[in-house]
């Protein structure tokens, strides 16, 4: 039961429809499994262990990922926006790999030791190569490596298992569901698990895949209007993007159907935005995680506009809901001893089904004994069974679907002259999910300005990862062995009643 | 011994090939066309075909992509054609039938 296998069905049932790109000049289902099988070839060659991408997302995403499949090989696709030596840390873990990265990437790769092929040379070998059959591979053996940041600064890889993946498309996508006309806008990032929870269900359900590989509001509105788009998928700081170019107005999106989003908490304000500027489209909340084999809950389309459409504060509320469990997912919710909470009742979310992973390589897996995974997300149930997330049990940042550690961000900030104390926290924004706060104890006797230690963060970090705001503070509060108590600072900073507008420069 | 999920079989009379996404509770006599079908894997050598044709009655032919289940109202067997083919698929001499999926809308 390996990914070709779905690869090999939608290639015969689906053949000559458009599974790639423009409806004209497109690449059909049953060329995408030729030239996967091709692919295989070009990888067999060099008998890698791994085959890293470092690209875009793009018809090539899904090429590189099935002729990995049809190889037996694990893939392992990597953000290319990491630094030159945060790549390099991460290609240490993975030895022996055939690298492909679009070509504006390959010159951060030639001191590394595995393969490199650009994408392009990559694509070109494969439509000169023979055919392979698919390698025999085990249910349990690794097709998927995805690097998630988690609550430390050292990332750590999630192995999802033929098995895993598998599962989550038998048991929620239905074998050539859409329709003829439909095509689906994928603008998230490859190295994220909704990109390869997209290529999986779009390819099983016969949908044509259009890509937007580097967001912006304008050309996600053009592509859905010029390609006739029917459904898209949208982190909450995406739909954020859209909603503000639109305006007051309804969009112009004749084709579109659907709208799926999740990655990250979506604001209200937005979704009811969004409900008003896409009237007649159905709204999907999807909620997962990178070990879960993406999707575990979702809130549908009637859930949607049930709550949209009532004035009943309560009925409401369930547009804050991330829905009820996918078929084959088992959720339960525990108190701190482990027994399972009453209704209402805030506590962990746990879950269980063929399509959880909850497995990092070289540390094992963390499910319990009955293959229970920890979210490790706070979470309540109503009466009819709908899940609300109430938080991260850790201190992870979600900014813009991105998942951000605050201790590498306090790492380089303590790093500063000035700097005494400092605690980043994740604080509710509008338009990002979260922000980054920075709350910093000053040197006494040193000055230092707000966007000198923005700046010196951007400097040596991702821009993403740099302090919207800096909050100042003369201590933080400690346990008394010293540990920072995150949660009683976040409440501090959320209490108008603190000293906030005399400690606060923006 | 009742089959694992993920365990994939194939007729002997047909193309057909089906995965086992939901095992029944007990052990069933799965056939195609009405000939016991071979676990893919196994160590038996029964080429495509070499089982004859689908029996008369038995070959309405599979739907690649459809899943299957007993006739009787509480089966929890579930199976996947991931080939179709001639034969239908039965358990000892009992047609399986379509199974109705929910649709659940698209989320990635």
């Amino acid at each position: 039961m390996s990914l070709s296998l779905l690869l090999d069905m939608a290639a015969s049932g689906h053949a000559d429809r458009i599974a790639l790109g423009s409806r004209g000049g497109g690449i059909s289902f049953s060329e995408l499994g030729a030239r996967a099988a091709r692919g295989a070839t070009v990888i067999g060659q060099l008998s890698p262990s791994h085959v890293v991408f470092i690209g875009r997302n793009g018809p090539a995403y899904p090429q590189v990922m099935f002729s990995a499949a049809m190889a037996g090989v694990a893939f392992a696709p990597l953000n290319y926006r990491l630094s030159k030596e945060q790549l390099h840390d991460l290609l240490g873990e993975l030895e022996n790999s055939l690298i492909i990265a679009d070509s504006d990437y390959v010159g951060l790769l030639h001191e590394h030791d595995s393969a490199v092929m650009s994408t392009a040379a990559f694509i070109e070998a494969a439509a000169d190569a023979p055919p392979s059959e698919a390698a025999a591979v085990a249910d349990d053996a690794t097709a998927v490596l995805l690097f998630t940041s988690g609550t430390t600064a050292r990332p750590k890889a999630v192995v999802l298992r033929h098995e895993n993946l598998t599962s989550y498309i038998f048991s929620t996508v239905e074998f050539g569901n859409a329709d003829e006309d439909e095509a689906a806008l994928v603008a998230v990032p490859p190295y994220h698990v909704a990109a390869v929870g997209s290529a999986l269900s779009n390819l099983y359900g016969g949908r044509r895949v259009v890509y937007l590989p580097d967001f912006d509001a304008e050309t996600w509105l053009r592509l859905v209007h010029d390609e006739s788009v029917t459904s898209a998928m949208v982190v909450p700081t995406m739909l954020a993007r859209v909603v503000e170019l639109i305006g007051d107005g309804p969009a112009e999106a004749p084709a579109l159907r659907l709208i799926s989003y999740g990655g990250a908490r979506m604001p209200r304000p937005v979704l009811e935005h969004a409900l008003r500027a896409f009237p007649g489209v159905d709204f999907v909340n999807a909620y997962g995680l990178t070990e879960t084999s993406s999707t575990i809950a979702l809130l549908g389309p009637d859930d949607h506009r049930d709550a949209f459409g009532s004035d009943d504060p309560a009925v409401r509320a369930r547009l804050g809901s991330i829905g009820r469990p996918v078929p084959g997912i088992e959720a339960e919710i525990r108190d701190e001893d482990g027994n399972p909470v009453e209704v209402g009742q805030v506590g962990s979310l746990w879950v269980r089904g063929g399509q959880v992973s909850g497995e990092y390589r070289g540390q094992g897996s963390v499910l319990d004994n009955d293959g229970w995974f920890p979210t490790r997300d706070l979470a309540h149930a109503d009466a009819d069974g709908y899940l609300y997330i109430e938080g991260r049990a850790d201190d992870t940042i979600i900014r813009g679907g991105e998942n951000i550690a605050p201790a590498e961000i306090e790492d380089v900030l303590v790093s500063h002259p000035a700097v005494k104390d400092v605690a980043v926290v994740g604080r509710p924004d509008d338009e990002w999910g979260e922000r980054i706060c920075a709350v910093v104890v000053r040197e006494p006797g040193i000055e230092v300005a707000t966007e000198e230690l923005r700046g010196y963060v951007r400097e040596r970090l991702r821009g993403s990862r740099t302090p919207d705001d800096i909050v100042w503070r003369n201590e933080l509060p400690h346990t008394p062995t010293g540990k920072l108590l995150r949660r009683q600072l976040v409440a501090e900073l959320s209490d108008p009643s603190t000293t906030e507008s005399t400690i606060k420069e923006s | 011994m009742p089959l694992k999920p993920g365990t994939r079989l194939r007729s002997q009379v047909c193309t057909t090939e089906v995965i086992v996404v939901r095992p029944a509770a007990d052990e069933l006599d799965l056939r195609c066309g009405g000939q016991p079908m071979i676990e893919i894997g196994s160590d038996s050598t029964v080429a495509v075909g070499a089982g004859g044709t689908p029996a008369p009655g038995l070959d309405e032919g599979t739907l690649l992509g459809k899943r299957y289940t007993t006739a009787d109202a509480d089966g929890t067997l579930e199976l996947l054609a991931t080939k179709g083919g001639a034969g239908t698929l039965s358990a000892g001499d009992v047609a399986l039938v379509l199974k109705e999926a929910k649709p659940l809308p698209s989320s990635d």
